[in-house]
């Protein structure tokens, strides 16, 4: 179990390594629409998060994950 | 606007339209031979049709399929469960099940609805289904509707396949590993013979697509995991006979009894027309052939060889070995496309691979060998390619 602050820390870090136009990074900053992240790119980080916390990230919940906050929550539920 | 999703793609027809250049839906006006053709005019060696045995004009599958079309008519119209199982097809299914030395066969209209079909109904909610990342569309578009989670390992990496069986615990039980043969794009093979042993430490079922290996590897051509000793360790085979066997249709094939109740619950297999008799008849007889001339696998690999050697030697950036697909990556999308236009003006027809269909965002010059290539067509083919180097459209490894 980590902390939702923790989860949210380690995000922000992995996303900005992808974050090329410098955007602002906030739990509510899409990672398509205001971040740019190709699909490649959004497969990436799910598996620096996936290797971070040992955990399975399921394809078929990434249509609900929008927002680095969707995706916080989203790694707060697998990781129990 | 409901319509504005289309118009990237609208954007791109009309590029390549401008440019003279129809790649996608090139039209086959005459067949010469299972290698020459009239496309769009022009007389071309096929090289991008997947005939890797050469069946598709073999006179034998073309006299079975006309007995069988004077025998039962033109088409089943109607589903397997209805009135569309004919005898025809049942005995295909016994002779696919003989074949890999197996019980339990089904036979589809399409290989995309065997692996789409069996990828959406084997795994459903609550269990777990772990995919090759560069697994076909057909597997993707099967277990996107299974209902399952979905996970996907790194392509051809068993030690990710062994990290994500290990987070799963006790639900790989309930866990289906999905992998191919040969993969479609790049032609690499699937390293079997470790995610078998991943499979039997950690457990699952393995489900394993031979659409572009059967007949092409293996000591009687049954595909990857006979090549590799590990038939065993596989729970269903899924195929098509579309290439190998030169006509249209796809099976699956398991150990597993279940697999006959399994039939009934397949949306894509229920709710289809079962195939035209005279396919199933050609089918069969392109079955046979594959077993009795077992040199037809060793001409597709001479070929295979010499024209992944030939592009090797022009510096062309091509896979890690030979394969019956070679493909030549490319950044650059629009000299890509300048490169399709000039091997089919140069009288040579492969297949221009764009994403989704490329696994990365580059552009592919897709090659498809046949052991009906004579020598002479592999050396055209190779030609072609030189003079793409040599006109500059094509940059090779160490000008990339």
């Amino acid at each position: 179990m980590t902390d939702y602050p923790d989860t949210l820390s380690f995000i922000y870090g992995a996303v900005e390594e992808a974050n090329k136009n410098g955007v602002a990074l906030e739990e509510s900053t899409a990672l398509v629409a205001d971040i740019g992240l190709s699909s490649l790119e959004v497969m990436e980080l799910i598996e620096k998060i996936e290797d971070h916390f040992d955990i399975s990230i399921p394809l078929n919940i990434l249509p609900d994950v929008n927002t680095i906050g969707d995706l916080a929550e989203k790694v707060q539920e697998l990781n129990p | 606007m409901l319509f504005d999703k289309f118009q990237e793609m609208a954007g791109f027809q009309a590029n390549l339209a401008d440019r003279e250049v129809k790649p996608f839906g090139a039209v086959t006006e005459q067949i010469l031979s299972a290698t020459t053709g009239i496309v769009e005019g022009k007389e071309v060696i096929l090289a991008g049709t997947n005939n890797y045995l050469g069946l598709s004009y073999d006179e034998r599958c073309i006299a079975a399929a006309e007995t069988a079309l004077r025998r039962w008519g033109t088409g089943t119209t109607g589903s397997r469960l209805a009135n569309g199982s004919f005898a025809e097809h049942e005995a295909l299914e016994r002779e696919i099940a003989d074949f890999y030395g197996l019980n339990h066969a089904i036979v589809f209209s399409t290989g995309f609805s065997a692996t789409m079909g069996m990828c959406a109904t084997l795994a459903g909610p609550g269990d777990t289904i772990l995919l090759d990342a560069d697994s076909h569309a057909s597997i993707y578009a099967g277990v996107n509707l299974s209902g399952a989670n979905i996970l996907r390992f790194k392509h051809n990496n068993p030690d990710d396949l062994a990290k994500r069986l290990r987070r799963l615990g006790d639900d790989t039980k309930r866990t289906l590993i999905i992998a191919e043969g040969i993969y479609s794009m790049y032609g690499d093979i699937a390293p079997l013979q470790e995610i078998a042993a991943v499979k039997r430490e950690y457990g699952g079922y393995l489900f394993l697509d031979e659409a572009h290996s059967m007949g092409c590897l293996g000591a009687s051509g049954r595909g990857a995991a006979q090549a590799a000793g590990v038939e065993d360790d596989i729970d269903f085979y899924a195929g098509t006979f579309s290439k190998s066997l030169g006509s249209i249709g796809g099976f699956c094939v398991s150990r597993h009894a279940e697999l006959e109740a399994i039939r009934f619950c397949i949306r894509a297999y229920i709710f289809t027309a079962s195939s035209s008799p005279s396919v199933i008849a050609s089918t069969r007889e392109a079955l046979r052939i594959i077993r009795a001339e077992p040199e037809r696998q060793d001409k597709l690999w001479s070929n295979a060889h010499r024209l992944y050697d030939g592009l090797k030697a022009l510096g062309l950036p091509v896979g890690p070995a030979a394969s019956p697909v070679i493909a030549v990556e490319m950044a650059d999308h629009s000299a890509t496309i300048d490169c399709w236009k000039a091997l089919f003006d140069g009288g040579v027809y492969v297949n221009l691979v764009v994403p989704p269909a490329s696994p990365s965002t580059n552009y592919l010059l897709r090659n498809s060998v046949s052991a009906a290539h004579t020598t002479e067509q592999i050396d055209t083919i190779i030609r072609a390619y030189a003079a793409l180097v040599d006109a500059g459209l094509a940059k090779t490894e160490q000008a990339a």
